[in-house]
């Protein structure tokens, strides 16, 4: 099947008065029709400024540098602001962490999304509101006919971000981008946003980009995982691969630092250091300083392209 | 007896609008019941964890417990010595000193402008004693190199910010440090490296926590007993493994299988139900009831009691007391 995104050696650079600064570094993936694909990964890392390149709203001076992305084959990365804005919303929508600052205080929610209904498909005001009401309802928001006239701050932190679901699905986009959907909310509420992101692309075939920091929440929602550090793809594959035999040195730490797992020891296991600047990476593998098994050819060559899913030049043995 | 002892702590907040609106617009008076009549014993040299989600009056606790907050109603001992009513002078200075605080934002509880050695060396400075070679000898021992002393908060990063926070708490030689939510803003890789520094003072300096968070994996890591606090109350307590094993209260039961775990690939469970009420109108009878698949009538009527059942205390009528 032809993939809904493909991303090409992407490069975002940030020029500044020391140089220039790659928070973005080569990342390439592919994102199969109804996949969701997790991106996971340190403050820092990358992984919310690659959805943000994706979607078209990097921050000047921000700047692809180089690379593809393309849309059903097209290439969006070029494209005028006018015929972004067209995408944007339409075949791309995009749900943030913070659902109170991603709604218009001032506009009753049930005219937000039947404004963003009538912006991108043909429909009558009448017929804008019936689907408004309908996505509502697909939400799981309670009485959702009297809900439609309610402003955003009449609603509860995990409602109002029902609500950015809605928004994000009305015009039934091919690919979501949902940047830490759940951070902001209590674990019992974060189970069910995660299950109700699931469940409409499964059943609308939106493929999902979740970025998030929180390596449980991959685990419950994504089918593939893609782990970046310091701007580069780490280590990417099936989410289960990656999660029990992990390849790339990072990834093993940054699963073996959880406290869930090591669950009955009196320690846990800490990756040492911390994730260098980038403007002052190590000339290797930037996680090479950090790395436990890093040898002299890490510190001296860049880290090879994936091969086998994880970019190291001693993956680790899915046996240790 | 027990290093600190609460009994029946209560914090009521006044949440009404300004007088001239209540006048105009007819309102009564709001009152939001943070903390509800909450009792809680904790050991010398353990750890004690309080979880539940946001609005559960875990934060308040802790503040009661440091003295940023006074209680409504209810006692809090800490060796004895109640803060609220002691007069002494010299032994309120004493315990104020021995109670020391952590605070989630290493961001915001830095001050920018001042140098970590100041910083550090501020509390005990404010005492009239002694602090030369204070703050570089604290900064060794969490981790950091003294020569970071003459550098500013701005240059060090999120998990060393922490560790600078660790540090001024110890300045004092506190024996009851209160952790509010202290690796939320970090890292996994670099909760970890804080986790692991804050178990290895434990054990040096012989502190006792008050660890407060909504990470269950984080408590269960580091805590010997756990209360789970849901709309103000106390739920449930118990032991570490005791808790995660073998959970009574429906609520604890809840949150345990709601929580993402490493293992859960393609999970199809149905998430809970409900949200947390309104604090300012709770549900009268159990808190829990609205949300409750085992609520009865009796439960939507009398507010259970704690009752021990097994090594558990917990606060529900369907669990049978033994």
């Amino acid at each position: 099947m032809d993939p809904v995104l493909s991303v090409r050696d992407l490069v975002v650079e940030i020029p500044t008065r020391h140089g220039v600064l790659r928070p973005v570094d080569g990342v390439s993936y592919d994102l199969a029709p109804g996949e969701i694909l997790g991106v996971v990964g340190e403050s820092g890392a990358g992984k919310s400024m690659t959805g943000n390149a994706v979607i078209g709203l990097l921050d000047r001076p921000a700047h692809i540098a180089s690379g593809e992305i393309l849309l059903h084959g097209r290439r969006i990365d070029n494209l005028p602001l006018k015929e972004m804005r067209k995408i944007r919303g339409k075949e791309i929508g995009m749900v943030f962490q913070d659902p109170l600052t991603s709604l218009n205080p001032l506009l009753p929610v049930g005219e937000q999304l039947s404004e963003t209904i009538q912006t991108h498909l043909k429909v009558s005001a009448q017929e804008a509101r019936d689907r408004a009401l309908a996505a509502l309802e697909e939400v799981g928001i309670p009485a959702a006919a009297e809900r439609m006239g309610s402003f955003p701050h009449e609603f509860s932190g995990g409602m109002r971000q029902r609500v950015v679901i809605a928004l994000a699905l009305c015009a039934e986009p091919s690919l979501v981008i949902a940047d830490e959907p759940t951070t902001a909310l209590d674990v019992s509420v974060q189970a069910q946003i995660i299950a109700l992101l699931k469940r409409l692309c499964h059943d609308h075939g939106t493929a999902v980009i979740l970025v998030t920091h929180d390596m449980g929440v991959i685990a419950e929602a994504a089918d593939r995982v893609a782990v970046m550090y310091a701007g580069q793809l780490a280590e990417i594959g099936p989410v289960r691969e990656v999660m029990t035999t992990p390849r790339h040195p990072y990834t093993d730490g940054l699963i073996g630092s959880m406290p869930a797992h090591s669950a009955g020891h009196d320690r846990l296991r800490q990756i040492p250091g911390a994730m260098p600047r980038l403007n002052a990476l190590p000339p290797g593998c930037a996680f090479a300083p950090r790395c436990p098994y890093a040898q002299d050819k890490c510190r001296a060559a860049p880290h090879p392209d994936l091969n086998a899913g994880a970019a190291c030049w001693f993956p680790m043995e899915a046996a240790s | 007896m027990s290093f600190v002892d609460i009994r029946h702590l209560t914090r009521v907040f006044d949440v009404s609008k300004p007088w001239l609106n209540r006048v105009i617009e007819r309102l009564p008076k709001a009152r939001l019941t943070a903390v509800s009549d909450v009792s809680l014993q904790i050991e010398e040299r353990s750890v004690y964890a309080l979880v539940g989600e946001s609005g559960s009056g875990k934060s308040t606790i802790g503040k009661m417990l440091v003295g940023l907050l006074p209680p409504s109603d209810g006692q809090i001992e800490v060796d004895g010595v109640d803060l609220a009513t002691e007069t002494d002078a010299e032994t309120r200075d004493r315990m104020r000193a021995e109670i020391q605080m952590i605070f989630q934002d290493p961001y915001a509880s830095l001050n920018p402008r001042w140098k970590v050695r100041d910083i550090i060396a501020e509390p005990v400075a404010a005492r009239g004693s002694e602090t030369r070679g204070l703050a570089e000898r604290l900064l060794e021992q969490v981790g950091l190199s003294a020569l970071d002393a003459d550098k500013f908060p701005h240059q060090f990063s999120g998990g060393q910010r922490q560790r600078i926070c660790v540090a001024r708490a110890l300045a004092s030689e506190p024996k009851l440090i209160v952790c509010d939510e202290p690796t939320s803003a970090l890292d996994v890789s670099v909760q970890a490296q804080v986790l692991n520094l804050m178990s290895d003072l434990k054990d040096e300096f012989g502190l006792t926590y008050l660890f407060i968070s909504h990470d269950l994996t984080v408590v269960r890591h580091m805590a010997d007993r756990i209360g789970v606090l849901y709309l103000g109350q106390l739920v449930e307590e118990a032991d570490s493994d005791t808790l995660f094993e073998d959970p009574k209260h429906p609520y604890t039961q809840m949150l345990l299988a709601a929580a993402p775990k490493l293992d859960s690939f393609g999970r199809e469970e149905e998430p809970p139900t409900g949200e947390i009420p309104d604090p300012i109108n709770p549900p009268p009878g159990c808190v829990f009831n609205p949300r409750c698949p085992l609520a009865t009538d009796l439960c939507r009527v009398e507010r259970p009691d704690m009752r021990q059942a097994g090594g558990t205390r917990v606060a529900c009528h369907m669990v049978p007391p033994g």
